[in-house]
């Protein structure tokens, strides 16, 4: 038990609480609130293992975009802002039945598959912006392309869908 | 430290998914249960990244690009979700049964 395992304990508490609270909060609102405290202690995740960028990337990105477009979209729809009952459909016993069901084949599973596994993080190479940038740019740069094509293809398709005449 | 305990939080965030896909009726929280199911398998990329010591970081890499699909994902679903609302004045995945087979018979009643 060394202070990096503490370290991701506790941040992985906090992450799986905020997880719990965003799909059980009565409030669309409150829901995005606790999934920015998610993804805030999944970034700290990130930079315990060793990968800095990927933590800032997820900071930016998630936090910064995808919730904001996840607020824009509950107040476009007009998402019941109030504290209602109407949030949750009535299969929930059996989605927490499955929900646990999953969590739990795959929880044993790769408990018993990596039981003594170790990270040594210190002797990892760290995930910063200068290794990051010259794995996707040497060894990446066609997924790399594709991503961007598709991010266009996204921000066409999106803009197609919401106008009104086209 | 341990690689368990980042598989293990992984697999919880991913049942804490399944449980928000499945129980909640507004769209727009159902995608935020998607959103928390994608990042269990980012966290699994980057703890194996750290795990095997990949030196061209294609575990990191990855997450990067999951993270962009991520982001592509979000713009259409919610693109769909108000599509949808503009059509059909709601955005409860209960009420939008229109490609069922047999029209579910109580759902309606839950709201009462």
């Amino acid at each position: 038990m060394t202070g990096a395992d503490v370290v991701f304990g506790l941040l992985g508490l906090v992450t799986f609480a905020a997880a719990v609270l965003v799909v059980t909060a009565r409030n669309v609102i409150h829901a995005a609130l606790w999934l920015v405290v998610s993804l805030g202690g999944l970034a700290g995740c990130y930079l315990v293992l060793t990968a800095e960028f990927v933590a800032w990337v997820q900071v930016l990105i998630y936090i910064g975009a995808v919730v904001v477009l996840m607020l824009f979209g509950a107040m476009l729809t007009r998402a019941p802002i109030g504290r209602v009952q109407e949030l949750d459909s009535a299969n929930r016993p059996i989605a927490a039945l499955a929900a646990v069901a999953t969590a739990g084949v795959l929880g044993t599973l790769v408990v018993t598959a990596f039981k003594g596994a170790y990270v040594d993080i210190h002797h990892t190479g760290i995930g910063d912006g200068r290794a990051l940038g010259g794995a996707i740019f040497r060894y990446f740069v066609l997924p790399f392309e594709v991503a961007s094509v598709l991010l266009l293809a996204a921000l066409v398709g999106a803009i197609v869908l919401t106008r009104r005449e086209i | 430290m341990h690689l368990a305990l980042a598989v293990v939080l992984s697999a919880l965030l991913f049942g804490v998914g399944v449980y928000g896909v499945l129980a909640r009726r507004n769209a727009v929280a159902l995608l935020m249960a998607v959103e928390l199911m994608l990042n269990a398998a980012n966290l699994d990329l980057v703890a194996f990244d750290a795990y095997w010591r990949d030196r061209l970081h294609g575990g990191q890499v990855f997450a990067l690009f999951l993270v962009v699909i991520a982001a592509a994902e979000v713009g259409v679903g919610l693109a769909i979700v108000l599509a949808v609302f503009r059509l059909r004045d709601t955005s409860d995945v209960d009420e939008l049964t229109e490609l069922a087979e047999h029209e579910p018979a109580q759902v309606a009643d839950v709201t009462g």
